[in-house]
C-alpha cells in the first residue's frame, strides 16, 4: 500500500434490546457527534461517507436514505455496504487508498427491537428449496453447532464455557447488553432454544450503532494521536445452501484470516496477536473460528480458554468485550469488533482493557453459519 | 500516483418484463458469463465480486448470498452494495475502488433485479420516512412528477417536447438487442397514454424489467495487456442529497454538482463539444431535457430548444441514450450499471447498430434515492 490508513476516532451506543428514544437517524447522529468531539473534526473533514445497515431490519428501501442528514452527507459522496460492518472498513479504506480522498466516515445501524428477527431471517433462505423449513439462524447455526461438535468431539460443557467467560467480561463493557457471572451449570440449564443451543448461548438482537473515522496517513495527527493502523484484511465468501459445505469447517475463514496475516506480515497468529474480538453470534462459532484463525489446532478451541490463554488475564485475550453474545446489532455488531480491538490499541478500553496491546484480530461474518467471512489485523505501530 | 482503472468486459441478458425460465442465480450467471467471455477471461480470473438489488424487491433477504452460485462468488472476496436507484452505479464505483486502491487487480461488478417477482412501486414506497413522507409519496413517480412540474413550469417546456423525447429514446431502443421495450411511437400517442402523476404520462416512464448486467474492471497494468480496448475511468463521482423531500433544493441538484467535480477529474472544460456520447438515468422522459443541463450540454430552460433542434437524438451533435435508456429497459438493481457498461461498449467501438461514432469520451450517469446522482466518465486513453 503507498498511502497507509488509520483509524483516528471510534464512537459506539450502549446496545439495549429496544432503545425506543432513538429512531436510526438519532442513534447515528450519537455516533457521529461523539466522534466529532473526541477527534475535533466536523462534516469539513469528512470527504466520504460507506454506511452500512441492512434494507430488511430497517424494514426501508435504501436503509441509508434514513441517515443522511446526520451524516453529512449532503453534496457528498455515500453508499452503503448491505453486508456486515467490517466490510465497510475495508471499502471505506479503498476509498482512501485510490486517492479520491483523504478521510472516510464509516457508520453503521441496526434496531433488531423493531423487526421480526425470525422471519427476516427466514428470508434470507431461498424460497425454493430451503425457506418453507421454517429455518432461520437459530436453527441453522443449531444444525452446524451439531455437526462441529460430533466432528471433533466437543461437548456441551465445553461450548458452555464460551458463554461463562464472555458473559463475564461484558460486565466490564459499559456498552454491553447482556453481561453475568454464570456457571457452566447456570448455562446447562438455561433451556434449549434449539438444540443443542442454550439460551446463555445465544446471542440477543439488539439496537444500536457504531462509527469510526478513517484517515490517511498524513492526515492522523489532525485528529488524533494513537491512530490505528489498519495493517492486514482479508474476506471470502462460502457457498450457499448448508448442504454443500461441511458446516464444521469454513474454508471462507481460512481464506480470509491467509489474505489479511499475509498483508499484515503475520507468520504465527496465535504467538503475534494480541487480542481478538471475534463474532460470536453463538457460543459453538468462538471455538470453531478461533480454532480456523489458527490461534490454535481444530477442535481445541476449548482449550484455548481451559488453559487460561483466551480469558480476559490470558495471554491472547477472545472477546475482552463480551464479542457477540453481549451485543447483538446486526451489521454493526462486526463494526464492534473493529471498534473494540482499536480501543484496546488505543488503551482506551476501561475496564476490560488488555496491557500490552500491539496487534490485534477483529473478524466480522455475515449470511448463516458464516457464509461470509472478514478478518483485519490493526496496531498502534505502523 | 493513483494507477488508472480501465472498464475491459462487460455483459447483459436480453432485459423483459418476465424472466420464467431463470431463477435469480441463473440470471445473473447469463449476464456473468457474457461479460466474462467479452473479457476473454473465466470467473477463475477474478479477483473479486461486488453485486447489488434491492433486497426488498425479490423479497430476498441477503440475496448475494443465494446468488453466490450464478455471480461466481463462491471462495473469493465478494460484497454487496445497494442504495436504490443508483445500486448499479454505486456497484460500479465500489469495483472501480477495488481496483483504484492497488488490492484488486480484476474486479466483477453485477447488477440485477427480478421486478416479475415484486410489488416495485410498494418496495419504492418504503424507502420514505414512515411518519412523515410514506403516506404521502407514491413510489418513485410521486417525486419526479413534483421534479417534472417545477422543470416544466420554471421554463415552460411544453409536455409535446416532453413527448420528443420520449419517442426519441424508444426508438433508440430498437436498435439494441438487450433492451425491454423496443417502441416506435409518435408524440400523440405519448401525449394520449394515461397520467400516471401530472405531468408524468404512462409512455414518459420507465418500465419494470427483469435482467442483470456485468462488467469487468481491471487494474491499469491487467487493463493495458487485455486483448480489447479498454475503456478507461476518468471519473466516479456521487453525490448525496437532504432526505426529506421538502428540504430538496431542485435548483441545486446532485447531478450537476456531481458532473462539475467529474468534468474537473477528467480535464473537460466543454462538455457539449468534449463528450461524444451520453447514456443517461432517465427514470422519465423529463430527465431528457432537464438533467442534460444539469450536465452543462446546454443552459438552463434550454432542454426543450435542444430537443426540437434534434441535438440530442443519434444523429445529432450529442446522441444521448443510443441504447434506449432507462424508459426502456429498467431492471433496478441493473439499470445504472447498464448505463456504464453502455458508455464503455460505445467507447470500446463494440455497441454494434448502436454504436456512435468515433466515441473518445463518454458519459454515464446514476440515480436514485433522495435525488442522488453518480456520474462516470470512461475515456480511449487512460
Amino acid at each position: 500500500m503507498s498511502q497507509r490508513v488509520a483509524i483516528v476516532g471510534i464512537a459506539q451506543t450502549t446496545f439495549q434490546s429496544a432503545k425506543r428514544a432513538q429512531n436510526y437517524a438519532e442513534l447515528v447522529h450519537e455516533v457521529v457527534s461523539e466522534l466529532f468531539t473526541k477527534t475535533g473534526a466536523t462534516h469539513d473533514d469528512v470527504d466520504n461517507i460507506v454506511s452500512a445497515s441492512s434494507d430488511f431490519w430497517d424494514g426501508r428501501t435504501i436503509s441509508n436514505m434514513a441517515i443522511q442528514d446526520v451524516v453529512g452527507a449532503y453534496m457528498k459522496s455515500e453508499s452503503k455496504v448491505s453486508s456486515d460492518g467490517t466490510l465497510a472498513v475495508l471499502y471505506g479504506m479503498m476509498r482512501i487508498l485510490s486517492g479520491q480522498y483523504k478521510t472516510t466516515l464509516v457508520v453503521a445501524h441496526s434496531k433488531g427491537s423493531e423487526g421480526t428477527p425470525n422471519l427476516i431471517a427466514n428470508a434470507a433462505f431461498d424460497p425454493i428449496y430451503q425457506r418453507q423449513l421454517g429455518i432461520d439462524g437459530l436453527s441453522a447455526s443449531a444444525l452446524q453447532a451439531r455437526r462441529y461438535m460430533e466432528k471433533y468431539g466437543v461437548s456441551e460443557e465445553e461450548v458452555a464455557l464460551v458463554s461463562v467467560k464472555n458473559l463475564a467480561n461484558a460486565r466490564k463493557n459499559p456498552y454491553a447488553q447482556v453481561a453475568g457471572e454464570f456457571t457452566v451449570d447456570d448455562v446447562m440449564q438455561s433451556g434449549y432454544l434449539a438444540e443443542p443451543i442454550k439460551k446463555l448461548e445465544a446471542s440477543p438482537i439488539s439496537d444500536g450503532a457504531c462509527a469510526l473515522l478513517l484517515a490517511r496517513e498524513d492526515l492522523v495527527d489532525r485528529f488524533t494521536d494513537k491512530p490505528v493502523w489498519l495493517k492486514g484484511v482479508g474476506h471470502c465468501q462460502d457457498c450457499y445452501y448448508l448442504g454443500d459445505r461441511d458446516l464444521a469447517e469454513s474454508e471462507a475463514l481460512a481464506v480470509a484470516a491467509q489474505r489479511a496475516y499475509a498483508m499484515a506480515g503475520i507468520r504465527d497468529p496465535g504467538k503475534e496477536i494480541d487480542v481478538a474480538e471475534v463474532y460470536d453470534a453463538f457460543s459453538y462459532q468462538e471455538l470453531m473460528w478461533t480454532e480456523i484463525l489458527g490461534l490454535c489446532p481444530r477442535g481445541e478451541g476449548v482449550e484455548l480458554i481451559r488453559s487460561g490463554v483466551s480469558t480476559i488475564d490470558g495471554t491472547l485475550p477472545v472477546n475482552p468485550s463480551g464479542g457477540v453474545l453481549a451485543a447483538h446489532a446486526v451489521i454493526v455488531a462486526g463494526l464492534v469488533r473493529v471498534a473494540e480491538a482499536a480501543l484496546q490499541l488505543r488503551g482506551e478500553a476501561g475496564q476490560h482493557q488488555i496491557s500490552g496491546v500491539k496487534t490485534a484480530l477483529a473478524h466480522g461474518s455475515f449470511g448463516y453459519c458464516g457464509q461470509m467471512h472478514c478478518v483485519w489485523i490493526l496496531s498502534n505501530e505502523k | 500516483m493513483p494507477k488508472s482503472v480501465a472498464i475491459i468486459g462487460s455483459g447483459q441478458t436480453n432485459h423483459t418484463s418476465r424472466r420464467a425460465d431463470v431463477n435469480i442465480p441463473e440470471l445473473i450467471k447469463e449476464a456473468v458469463d457474457r461479460a466474462l467471455a467479452d473479457a476473454d477471461l473465466t470467473i477463475d480470473d477474478i479477483d473479486a465480486v461486488v453485486i447489488g438489488n434491492m433486497e426488498h424487491f425479490e423479497g430476498i433477504n441477503l440475496s448475494d448470498m443465494w446468488a453466490s452460485e450464478g455471480s461466481g462468488a463462491v471462495m473469493k472476496p465478494a460484497m454487496k452494495i445497494a442504495t436504490g436507484g443508483t445500486t448499479g452505479a454505486s456497484v460500479a464505483a465500489c469495483a472501480y475502488y477495488h481496483c483504484a486502491s492497488g488490492l484488486f487487480d480484476r474486479v466483477l461488478a453485477i447488477g440485477w433485479e427480478k421486478l416479475s417477482e415484486s410489488d416495485t412501486t410498494t418496495g419504492i414506497i418504503t424507502a420514505f420516512d414512515p411518519i412523515v413522507e410514506r403516506l404521502t409519496l407514491a413510489g418513485a413517480v410521486g417525486g419526479l412528477a413534483i421534479e417534472a412540474n417545477l422543470y416544466m413550469t420554471s421554463y415552460g417546456i411544453t409536455q409535446e417536447q416532453v413527448a420528443k423525447a420520449a419517442v426519441m429514446a424508444r426508438k433508440n431502443a430498437q436498435r439494441n438487442p438487450h433492451a425491454h421495450l423496443k417502441l416506435d411511437l409518435t408524440v400523440e400517442q405519448v401525449l394520449h397514454s394515461p397520467m400516471i402523476a401530472y405531468p408524468i404520462h404512462y409512455l414518459d416512464m420507465c418500465p419494470t424489467s427483469d435482467g442483470a448486467c456485468a462488467v469487468i474492471f481491471a487494474s491499469e497494468d491487467v487493463a493495458r495487456k487485455s486483448a480489447h480496448p479498454p475503456a478507461w475511468v476518468k471519473a466516479a463521482v456521487c453525490r448525496h442529497n437532504h432526505p426529506y423531500i421538502g428540504d430538496v433544493d431542485w435548483r441545486k441538484n446532485t447531478l450537476e454538482s456531481a458532473a462539475i467535480e467529474a468534468y474537473r477529474l477528467a480535464g473537460i472544460t466543454n462538455p457539449r463539444r468534449e463528450l461524444d456520447v451520453i447514456e443517461l438515468y432517465d427514470p422519465a422522459s423529463f430527465a431528457l431535457l432537464s438533467w442534460i443541463e444539469s450536465l452543462h450540454i446546454c443552459g438552463p430552460g434550454e432542454g426543450g430548444k435542444m430537443i426540437d433542434a434534434g441535438a440530442i437524438t443519434m444523429e445529432g451533435d450529442i446522441p444521448v441514450n443510443p441504447s434506449g435508456g432507462v424508459i426502456s429497459t429498467n431492471p433496478i438493481g441493473a439499470t445504472a450499471l447498464i448505463r456504464v457498461a453502455e458508455a464503455a461498449l460505445q467507447i470500446q467501438g463494440k455497441a454494434d447498430a448502436r454504436q456512435v461514432e468515433g466515441v473518445r469520451t463518454a458519459l454515464a450517469t446514476g440515480f436514485g434515492g433522495s435525488y442522488w446522482s453518480e456520474v462516470f466518465i470512461l475515456g480511449r486513453t487512460p
